[in-house]
């Protein structure tokens, strides 16, 4: 019990005295996340709405495969990821491990199939009237599904918010791939993970409480975006 | 030939084994409003469906303003945008008023300042100035078809489709669509195709009567003959 | 208009994301996260980067992880406490110019009651062995990482190989072990590093009931991966760092380490015995 009250009262500490290293991995750790998630959108959004639309041989294989790629372990990813990208590895000479794009690829790997599979759902929740509205007004095929997305916007923008949440939190992609360094590689959950392997609970809570703000600011600005498009 | 919109030849429609439509020779001239009459089933909704693009014939050829539109289903989104389809529960976009009868200019294309100045327009003839800012789910049964008009007529086609337009209002707001649709024919020429049960309004409004039965045409009646029909 | 703000917003969120890839030199240094979190690292390297304008990353992993990516080229230099796998590392051809750097000692804490008698033994292997005739608890780092290959070594001695209800493979770091014996008033091997640096914050209860065994010492040593086997690495810089911290001065700041904080240096300089 005695950790958390602790936890809490470094965390305030730590904010208020803009630890510059509290900073840095926050930072990093927004910033890795956004990324991946942003480019999670942009490669899954489409897939799933083509997906969600069309209907073809084995699409109903395909979205169990995404679903199942839902719960896919963050270590696994980071593992499978790795071999690819150590220096013996295929794409060694590319030199990404234990860089933050090394970590942003781990996240993007684990943010689309989420982004996909909600995506799918949102596309097949749209009301079938507005393919026909949007057609009967003269809309070509690409306006036609801009509407469409527009429509869902508030189930799509849950599917990013749940991106984001899967990224934001995970630990075993992010260690694995980036090395955890100090300065460089460093993310809050990795932070965490360390000082908590060290055994300093309260200081791995603190970490864990100003995480948690990060995460609930990143939320409301995605709500404050709904309010102004919508 | 000049004053033909529509030229119908051998027109079919056959779904699942049964003939919908099933129309030897029609035309549809322009400048007038037509009423298409005949109880349920008889294939009102399909031919409209057909002759605005969203659905496609079993067999025959269709003219469009000169243009041979059959077997074009949804591919032909130039054609589409001379055309305006009000549907029977009209369908709005989750925004404002103003966005949804913005939709259709939008589409394509229109300057900001231009868009305007056509909205403030079709928002006056439907008689919903002000109601700009008005969120759609605001709106009543009526307000909404109206809104549904003028996002039709906003992009000023060259025929105006409305599927049972009067079913779901009450009378008051019934008065305020005829004088739209009357003023509307009057002032622009739009042609008018509407579909409707009730007897009396189609005496009211339209110029041409065309009466369905299972999928044929039995009778085309003008307004003079009209009076001596029982 | 929100449009425009979405843009700024993306590019200035472009910016600040690909502004952190600085140009400055990196060199890549693989270590145990019981050396990491002693913090010894964070005093000796930034003389080093201030000295040659670099920047070493520390990628803090378990004793076999930081040999492996040492042996698969994915760092420049590996810094390691655990002798018969240093030696086979070398051995096998993944590092070269292997230098001894210091050493540190491992303890036997237990609970203040010692109902083992460990206090009384005159060497490490007896210890053990008492702890396993009386099924005392005893938690085992279960995990690839130096203390666990020394407790090994010590069980070796003993003749038996430890089993039983009594003992407990964690599969964690030295901190969370410690705070697992702490809970379940049990034995361990620990490093003294990370005991004292935990006893600092945490309460743990348990005191140091055997040190001093030769068996116990705890050599570290620092491996520049082979360059013949992987042509990328920085084989220059890895130099340089083994150079500065077998330095004289580099030796120096180990010698002097967790003096202030904890009364006691923590590690033994031996590469320079006296600097």
């Amino acid at each position: 019990m005695e950790y958390i009250l602790i936890g809490v009262w470094k965390a305030f500490g730590l904010i208020l005295s803009l630890d510059r290293e509290v900073f840095s991995i926050t930072s990093l750790s927004l910033r890795v996340s956004a990324m991946a998630t942003i480019l999670a959108s942009v490669a899954g959004m489409p897939l799933g709405f083509i997906i969600g639309t069309e209907n073809f041989f084995g699409k109903r294989v395909l979205v169990t495969i995404f679903n199942t790629l839902m719960a896919f372990p963050t270590v696994v990813v980071g593992l499978l990821l790795y071999s690819f990208i150590s220096r013996i590895g295929p794409l060694g000479s590319f030199g990404l491990l234990f860089t933050p794009w090394a970590m942003v690829i781990g996240q993007f790997i684990l943010a689309t199939p989420i982004i996909v599979a909600l995506t799918i759902s949102a596309t097949q929740g749209i009301d079938p009237r507005v393919r026909l509205t949007a057609l009967s007004m003269g809309a070509n095929s690409l306006q036609t599904a801009c509407t469409m997305l527009s429509e869902a916007r508030f189930s799509l923008i849950s599917a990013v918010v749940a991106g984001f949440g899967r990224v934001i939190t995970e630990v075993g992609c992010a260690l694995m791939v980036g090395g955890n360094i100090r300065g460089h590689t460093r993310t809050m959950t990795t932070a965490i993970a360390l000082e908590t392997a060290k055994g300093e609970f309260a200081f791995a809570l603190a970490l864990g409480f100003i995480l948690l703000m990060a995460a609930f600011l990143v939320n409301i600005l995605f709500h404050w975006l709904q309010e102004i498009r919508g | 030939m000049e004053k033909q919109l529509f030229t119908i030849e051998g027109l079919t429609k056959r779904y699942n084994g049964k003939t919908i439509l099933d129309i030897p020779y029609l035309v549809i001239k322009k400048g007038l409003i037509y009423g298409v009459m005949g109880p349920n089933g008889s294939g009102k909704t399909t031919l409209l469906s057909i002759l605005s693009l969203l659905d496609r014939s079993t067999s025959g050829r269709i003219c469009f303003d000169g243009v041979e539109i059959n077997g074009r289903g949804n591919d032909d989104s130039t054609l589409r945008r001379q055309m305006a389809m009000v549907l029977q529960n009209p369908f709005l976009l989750s925004s404002t008023v103003y966005k949804n009868v913005a939709y259709g200019l939008k589409i394509r294309r229109w300057k900001k300042k231009k868009q305007k100045q056509k909205i403030e327009e079709c928002l006056d003839m439907v008689g919903l100035v002000g109601f700009e800012r008005r969120k759609v789910h605001e709106l009543s049964g009526g307000e909404a078809q109206r809104v549904a008009i003028a996002r039709g007529i906003a992009v000023s086609p060259k025929v105006l489709f409305l599927d049972e337009p009067t079913a779901n209002i009450d009378k008051s707001n019934m008065e305020t669509l005829e004088k739209i649709i009357q003023e509307l024919n009057d002032k622009y020429k739009t042609t008018i195709i509407f579909t409707t049960h009730d007897l009396r309004q189609a005496y009211h409004l339209a110029d041409e009567i065309i009466l369905l039965s299972e999928g044929k045409v039995s009778k085309i009646l003008s307004r003079d003959e009209l009076k001596d029909y029982p | 208009m929100k449009r425009l703000a979405l843009l700024t917003f993306l590019f200035l969120f472009a910016l600040l994301f690909f502004s952190q890839a600085s140009a400055i030199e990196r060199l890549r240094l693989s270590t145990t996260t019981s050396t990491e979190n002693s913090g010894l690292l964070n005093v000796l390297l930034p003389p080093f980067e201030k000295l040659f304008n670099l920047k070493v990353d520390v990628i803090p992993v378990g004793t076999g992880k930081a040999l492996k990516m040492a042996e698969n080229g994915d760092v420049d230099v590996t810094l390691v406490h655990a002798r018969s796998l240093e030696d086979r590392f070398v051995r096998e051809g993944y590092g070269v110019n292997r230098r001894d750097l210091m050493y540190n000692d491992f303890v036997i804490i237990g609970p203040k009651s010692d109902p083992a008698g460990v206090r009384n033994a005159k060497d490490a292997p007896e210890a053990f062995k008492w702890v396993a005739l009386k099924h005392a608890t005893f938690i085992s780092r279960g995990d690839n990482s130096g203390t666990y290959v020394k407790e090994m070594e010590i069980w070796k001695m003993t003749g038996n190989k430890p089993s039983g209800n009594w003992y407990l493979e964690a599969g964690k770091g030295m901190g969370m072990v410690l705070i697992m014996c702490n809970e379940k008033r049990a034995y361990t091997l620990t490093d003294r590093a990370t005991y004292l640096a935990l006893s600092g914050t945490q309460k743990i209860d348990l005191p140091v009931l055997f040190e001093g065994d030769p068996m116990l010492f705890n050599p570290y040593g620092i491996i520049a991966v082979n360059p013949a086997r992987h042509p990328h690495v920085d084989y220059v810089k890895a130099m340089a760092l083994i150079g500065w911290v077998t330095s004289r001065a580099g030796q120096k700041i180990i010698k002097e380490f967790g003096k202030d904080k904890f009364g006691k240096p923590l590690f033994v300089p031996v590469a320079v015995p006296n600097p």
